[in-house]
């Protein structure tokens, strides 16, 4: 495996492989060391043009403990910001040695152009590129899940696990990821949301989809609910008419907690808008493995870290 | 290819129950005493070991074997395709004072002991470190030495030795392929 | 005095001449020979081709394309007149730029370079362009485009039909409904979904032309669409031709060729405006390219320096070349379809063009006197299309393709610019 771009790019057997590896990287993170030598001498770039401190640190921290350089590379404040261009910032980065490009871009697409286009020898993480995938968060998601309802995980699946999505599909990079990897693992997926942020293409690929949060309740038996992110600027785009109306609609609320099945398990990549897509009562609920989730992110790119770095050229 | 059986099921038998009787001897009992298994076959050992002990003396699982994957210490990660990584279990959680003794098949050019130490060391700090390998074959590349041996078995570097364990394979049996 | 033989020439008819040329026009057409003699038996002779849909990009964008650089492609296509788009820059929105374009044309020498005017002051969509000033300029321009843009204020699209009604002018709209594409990057469908790009909706195209249709019927005028690209724009404009709106239209070499499917790596070098649409619209542009319901090919040559297309997908510029790989996809559609004539390739891509820019001296029927613009192609080769040709820009889409037919010879007033399908100065 040279690159993680996309959710698709894993086949269930590889899919499995990761967490697996993820499950074992997390006795490292629980140990008075929390260090492996595996990754030592190779350098890390992370690589972020759109702000998310949340998955910098997390792949950072990942780099860290697999004993590789890091540098963050923040689009802002540097040459990026007076128009040098994509290929000429990664280009540079590799003249420094980079091995692994880790990417966030505003535009979709982005890391397999660094990827395929022959601007660079190094490995490439997409780590979100625009409206497009995010790879590395729906296999955490993944984790979170796997953990959650195996007693032991190893080399599980999550087979017949029916997970509803529920929010901004149409510009959501982390449904598409884990619309994938979900339905690569087993799981039955729902897609839920406003009929204006729901396109076709993606509810044809689910396994149903609905406008109302209250039906996907009642009708899909749900064993776990994502939450996404409301982004504001969709209200000022005229995708849903307000705040109050999203929340009303679409938001997960201790009322409709109370209806999903009492293990239900709820996911939110983050940060969250609490009150809107989900209140204090879903979200701090036992139910809740948000705070799974950022402890999970660490483990899941470590391991992915792994797999593209630590093997030798035979693959290359 | 020309192939040998060194080793039958009664031999290897023998061998581990010498192995457990040594081991006690030189630690003058099971206390403090850990067994780690290097996957995949120093784990099948360790367990067997571990039985022997358990029959003799009265010894905590939980607190006396465990395994040690050292996958992610190795010093050949580069050449060769990307490894799985195998299940690491310190018992106890710590390694802190305790007498460790690492248990692995064939001890050859040392490198996987040395990752073992290497490994070691980031869980703690044992009181000391021992060996046992069910076979040694010699050529070592690192100042290493086993404490504990089945059977000494000089070999030459093209030859390949194969440990068969029923827990994982069909039989009971060390072969050498040459 | 230039005189030669096209000798054995097969014509849009069907039937086999000789081709004298002499001084500039048509001699003779028949049995005789004249001057130096080219054997052109397999070759099909045409009417010059006649492009009403170029950006050449000088004044301003020079990096890209010149005119002479951009006249030589058009030439290497089979091209003896091309018609210049007025997004340069400075605009050609005044009389003067469109002629200073008009000489730069002329002193190339390649093609007939006939500038394109402006509908509004820098494309700007706020107010008319001197419209009736580059229409009595040395540059007699007739067809004024804002193309790149969409005249999308109503009331400007009203008064600019009807004000270029009193020279004959035409409007060629570029229909982009501007609020239902805002940062739109490719067709809007299941590709895009999957791609997480935003989507380009049919209705954007469709709406547009629908209105202006029904304004170009109110004001009595006619009006241009420049690279209709959807299914459901064919139907507009097939209703609008039978309710008698004096409406014609233009489909582009690319969309009649490939798909939004091409996105899918994220290569830019298929990020073209309008893009790329679905297999189902390729199959609704060729039948009305045939049935007549769509007019014309144009090809909407635009190309970009190789900084603007080596870049991830939305920062990359819209527009791939297309003047030298025209005419081979024409031949795919009408000819080696079986499904139409070469007359009807002669009419797409020469004679109906030059009626609907009212361009002088060209897309002429190949008869004795008549000026001597004239195409030979080889329908039976095969070529390999690599690299951007004679363009400054190598931005082109077919590369790595194989397609029909190759130009032989282009003869452009009585002299060759392309002989044995290379430049002949």
């Amino acid at each position: 495996m040279k690159h993680l771009l996309s959710a698709a790019d894993l086949d269930r057997h590889s899919a499995i492989e990761l967490l697996d590896i993820a499950s074992e990287m997390s006795g490292v993170n629980e140990r008075e060391i929390k260090k492996l030598p595996t990754l030592r001498g190779k350098t890390v770039v992370n690589l972020f043009f759109e702000d998310s401190t949340r998955t910098r640190i997390s792949f950072e921290v990942a780099a860290k403990r697999l004993s590789a350089d890091v540098i963050n590379f923040s689009a802002k404040g540097s040459s990026v910001s007076k128009g040098e261009s994509l290929k000429d910032t990664a280009q540079t980065l590799e003249a420094m040695g980079a091995d692994a490009v880790v990417v966030r871009h505003h535009a979709s697409g982005a890391a397999h152009a660094l990827a395929n286009r022959g601007w660079i020898s190094a490995s490439v993480v997409n780590a979100g590129d625009g409206t497009h995938e995010h790879p590395s968060q729906a296999l955490l998601d993944a984790y979170s899940l796997r953990e959650a309802i195996h007693a032991s995980p190893a080399g599980q699946s999550l087979e017949g696990l029916k997970v509803a999505i529920v929010g901004d599909i149409a510009h959501s990079r982390v449904a598409r990821s884990n619309l994938t990897l979900l339905k690569t693992l087993g799981a039955k997926v729902y897609l839920v949301g406003p009929a204006t942020l729901l396109p076709g293409a993606l509810t044809a690929q689910a396994d149903g989809f609905s406008y109302s949060l209250d039906d996907a309740i009642e009708d899909f038996d749900l064993d776990a609910v994502m939450m996404l992110r409301v982004q504001l600027e969709r209200m000022t785009a005229s995708f849903f008419p307000s705040e109050r109306e999203y929340a009303r609609i679409w938001g997960l609320n201790g009322d409709r907690l109370s209806r999903l099945k009492s293990d239900a398990l709820i996911l939110h990549p983050g940060p969250m808008n609490r009150g809107l897509e989900i209140d204090a009562k879903a979200s701090d609920s036992k139910n809740s493995l948000v705070l799974r989730q950022v402890a999970n992110g660490v483990n899941m790119r470590m391991a992915v870290l792994y797999k593209l770095l630590a093997g030798g050229s035979i693959n290359d | 290819m020309v192939s040998r059986t060194v080793l039958g099921t009664s031999d290897i038998d023998r061998a581990v129950t010498r192995i457990a009787h040594e081991i006690l001897e030189s630690n003058h009992g099971t206390s403090n005493l850990v067994l780690l298994g290097i996957p995949t076959r120093g784990v099948i050992l360790a367990n067997r070991i571990f039985e022997v002990i358990s029959k003799n003396e009265t010894v905590d699982i939980e607190q006396c074997l465990g395994q040690l994957d050292i996958t992610m210490y190795r010093d050949d990660l580069n050449q060769q395709p990307t490894r799985s990584v195998g299940h690491t279990h310190i018992p106890g959680g710590s390694l802190d004072g305790k007498i460790v003794v690492l248990v692995d098949d064939v001890l050859f050019s040392g490198r996987t002991i040395r990752a073992a130490l290497d490994a070691i060391n980031d869980f703690g700090r044992p009181k000391a470190v021992r060996l046992a390998v069910l076979i040694d074959r010699g050529h070592r590349e690192l100042p290493i030495r086993a404490d504990f041996v089945g059977k000494n078995l000089p070999t030459s570097r093209d030859e390949r030795i194969r440990v068969h364990l029923t827990e994982s394979d069909a039989d009971n049996e060390v072969v050498i392929e040459g | 005095m230039t005189r030669f033989t096209l000798k054995g020439l097969t014509l849009a008819d069907g039937s086999v001449a000789n081709i004298v040329v002499s001084d500039g026009r048509i001699q003779s057409i028949g049995s005789d020979v004249a001057g130096e003699e080219f054997d052109c038996s397999g070759l099909v002779g045409l009417p010059g081709f006649v492009d009403l849909h170029t950006h050449l990009r000088e004044p301003g964008f020079e990096q890209s394309e010149t005119i002479l650089t951009g006249s030589r492609a058009a030439a290497l296509g089979g091209y003896t007149a091309v018609h210049a788009m007025a997004n340069t820059h400075p605009v050609q929105d005044t009389a003067g730029v469109v002629e200073q374009v008009k000489t730069l044309g002329d002193e190339a020498g390649y093609v007939q370079v006939q500038p394109i005017g402006a509908v509004t002051v820098g494309l700007e969509g706020k107010q008319l362009a001197e419209l009736g000033a580059m229409a009595g300029s040395k540059a007699q321009v007739k067809v004024f485009s804002d193309d790149g843009k969409c005249v999308s204020d109503p009331l400007l699209m009203r008064r600019a039909l009807a004000y270029v009604k009193s020279f004959g002018g035409v409007i060629a709209q570029h229909a982009q409904e501007p609020r239902l594409t805002e940062n739109a990057q490719m067709n809007e469908g299941p590709v895009a979904t999957e791609l997480g790009l935003a989507g380009w909706p049919a209705v954007a195209e469709e709406s547009i032309i629908a209105r202006d249709v029904l304004l170009a019927e109110a004001t009595g005028s006619r009006i241009h669409i420049c690279h209709l690209s959807t299914a459901g724009s064919v139907e507009i404009v097939r209703w609008a031709k039978a309710r008698g709106i004096s409406v014609t239209a233009e489909v582009t070499p690319h969309h009649l060729l490939l798909t939004d499917e091409l996105a899918r790596g994220y290569d830019p070098i298929y990020k073209v405006n309008p893009p790329l649409r679905t297999s189902k619209d390729i199959q609704a542009l060729r039948a009305a390219l045939i049935d007549g319901t769509i007019d014309i090919i144009a090809t909407d040559h635009a190309p970009h320096p190789a900084e603007a297309k080596d870049c991830e997908w939305a920062a990359a510029a819209f527009g791939m070349l297309g003047l030298e790989t025209a005419a081979s996809i024409a031949q795919d559609v009408l000819i080696d379809s079986g499904l139409s004539t070469w007359a009807r390739f002669a009419e797409v891509m020469s004679q109906t063009p030059a009626r609907i820019s009212g361009i002088a001296g060209q897309g002429l029927e190949l008869v004795a006197g008549n000026r001597a613009n004239i195409a030979v192609i080889d329908p039976k080769a095969k070529r390999l299309i690599q690299g951007g040709g004679a363009s400054k820009s190598s931005n082109q889409p077919f590369g790595g393709m194989t397609l029909p037919g190759a130009v032989i010879h282009t003869v452009f007033r009585g002299e060759f610019t392309v002989k044995n399908s290379k430049l002949a100065k």
